[in-house]
């Protein structure tokens, strides 16, 4: 779709938010009116076509920035355009223009059938006849929701109902979709199916992806670029290989010996715990596991061995640290 | 196009609720004939109370009884929907839409009183017209007319509603504030007692009221108290409440997502 301005397509500039939340204290009868910074001085672009994993804690921030990127809460300073419009005065006109995915909620109608939901959605952003059925073919298809388009969404699975929601957001051709939490609760066949289609229907569409997700497989499958969110502001924008070296966290390299040993002395690692004969050692992300294996192996008897690799929280908890 | 299809789904869902249709029309009824008994002895009291005969009344009881749940008196209907989405922050999920709430749920509402039209309405007043012989509409015209009638009477009840369950985005629950607004509906619509039989200036006040448009215009308008010019000024009424209230719940809507935060992540 064309743009009037060739800049990118998510701009935020020293974005903030503040709420006022009264809070009770003991030993005062009144409660006490304070201010929290929900974000403060955010800025980050995003150009069209890119997947970016929007990530950080709990209560970064992250949904108050979803929400302001849609329109749905309006910035207490700061600019943002997102397709050049002004969201949260645009909302209805940006509405068309995007698609919204939450892992926790449903944008369909719990009490229709996944077909009439489309079909209201059709009407709702007015899709030519056309278009609506060659996208609904296409992702029913993709997504296996063939046998389920006459089923009422309260009926769904949540891997079904997930997969009905991301339809839905989709049948508008959206140029930009967030995705928030979208493989929650889902198995592991669901997630790889889900993250397949998201990365097809980027390289097939140039549709932008913005995702949130403490599921760091998510990002390391579909986004290039993550931007790491604390306390309201950016932390870090870049790789993610350049997140797990900046933020130098490591990996766990799981042996189990045949006996149990003291604490196993290789170059390049070093012991966590030692619990009986299985050991745990911890060696950095960007070390490759090969001779820190090989070396174990040479030295002791092992039984066996498994790598753990560092969940998104660890690296973002080591991130910070190191900033602190 | 769309709220055409809103409101069908809408009409759709209740009708899944056979049961409760059917006893409702039951309890409309027993009502309609409580009411009617004690109208009766009233009248017989006083044969012209408020401008009325004795069979005004009892045709004003049973059209109340139709028009209860076609309008929502008590409060509900789909804004009650509403006001459960901004509680459980799915609010957000309409937000997102293309689409104004306020259209929205208005079409889906009028999809609902459709449905307890043909239902809550239809039953009872067959039931009227049988065992008390209540009046039909004298003209054509008068029948139109109530029809009009009957519609702005959903479409400002609505806007009572809606706003109502605008206030959980600041209270997060409407339930104080509907029982109050339903206290205020049920007596200023003159569902309890016809306003015609306010005295003084409470009369002239409950008449200028929005809830007069729920049941003493519709009825007088049935009722062929209404004619000519004076037909057109209590449709016009009728009208400027909607057109009022609806702006109001354009601004409150305005108001509420401009300060409240949307529940939950």
């Amino acid at each position: 779709m064309s743009r009037p301005n060739d800049g990118p397509l998510i701009d935020v500039r020293d974005l903030e938010r503040t709420f006022d939340v009264r809070r009770r204290v003991e030993g005062r009868r009144r409660r006490v009116r304070e201010q929290v910074v929900a974000v403060h001085d955010l800025t980050f672009s995003v150009d069209a076509g890119e997947m970016v994993g929007y990530i950080g804690p709990n209560g970064a921030g992250k949904s108050t920035t979803i929400k302001m990127l849609t329109g749905i809460l309006v910035p207490s300073g700061g600019e943002v355009r997102v397709g050049g419009l002004d969201p949260s005065r645009q909302r209805v006109d940006l509405a068309r223009r995007i698609g919204v995915v939450f892992g926790q909620r449903s944008t369909l109608w719990w009490d229709l059938p996944l077909r009439d939901s489309f079909e209201l959605l059709q009407k709702m952003y007015r899709i030519p006849p056309a278009r609506y059925r060659e996208n609904l073919d296409r992702f029913v298809d993709l997504l296996d929701l063939g046998a389920q388009l006459d089923t009422p969404v309260r009926q769904l699975s949540l891997g079904q109902r997930m997969r009905g929601d991301i339809t839905a957001a989709l049948l508008h051709d959206p140029e930009v979709i967030y995705l928030d939490e979208p493989t929650i609760g889902l198995d592991v066949v669901s997630k790889g199916r889900l993250r397949e289609f998201l990365r097809a229907l980027n390289a097939e569409r140039g549709t932008t992806l913005l995702l949130t997700t403490h599921d760091l497989q998510d990002i390391e499958a579909l986004c290039d670029r993550v931007i790491v969110i604390d306390h309201g502001t950016s932390v870090y924008d870049g790789s993610l290989a350049g997140l797990h070296a900046q933020g130098g966290s490591r990996r766990t390299l799981v042996v189990d010996l045949v006996d149990e040993a003291p604490p196993i002395d290789v170059p390049g690692a070093e012991v966590r715990t030692v619990e009986g004969p299985r050991q745990w050692l911890s060696f950095p992300s960007d070390a490759s596991a090969a001779p820190i294996v090989a070396a174990v192996a040479a030295a002791y008897d092992v039984a066996d061995l498994s790598i753990q690799e560092p969940d998104i929280e660890d690296v973002i908890r080591d991130l910070y640290s190191r900033g602190a | 196009m769309l709220h055409v299809a809103v409101a069908t789904r809408a009409f759709r869902r209740y009708s899944t609720y056979r049961a409760a249709t059917v006893s409702g029309i039951f309890t409309n009824s027993v009502f309609g004939i409580i009411y009617s008994f004690a109208y009766l002895a009233l009248w017989e009291a006083n044969p012209t109370a408020g401008g009325y005969d004795a069979q005004d009344a009892v045709t004003y009881v049973w059209l109340g009884q139709a028009l209860l749940m076609t309008i929502a008196l008590w409060g509900g209907g789909t804004t009650d929907d509403l006001a459960e989405r901004v509680r459980t922050g799915d609010i957000a999920i309409d937000l997102y839409r293309p689409v104004g709430l306020v259209g929205w749920y208005l079409a889906s509402d009028l999809g609902r009183a459709a449905y307890h039209l043909l239902t809550r309405g239809f039953g009872p007043t067959v039931i009227g017209l049988v065992v008390f012989d209540i009046a039909l509409p004298g003209s054509a015209l008068d029948a139109a007319a109530f029809a009009v009638s009957l519609v702005l009477a959903v479409v400002v009840s609505f806007a009572i509603r809606f706003l109502v369950a605008s206030t959980a985005f600041w209270l997060l629950d409407q339930s104080g504030v509907k029982v109050m607004s339903g206290a205020f509906a049920i007596f200023f619509s003159g569902m309890m007692l016809p306003l015609v039989l306010f005295p003084g200036w409470l009369g002239t006040v409950a008449n200028a009221l929005p809830w007069a448009s729920y049941v003493q215009v519709p009825a007088d308008i049935w009722l062929g108290k209404h004619q000519g010019v004076d037909l057109l000024a209590a449709l016009s009424f009728q009208v400027a409440w909607a057109v009022v209230l609806l702006a109001a719940c354009h601004g409150v809507l305005r108001l509420a997502t401009r300060k409240v935060v949307v529940q939950g992540g």
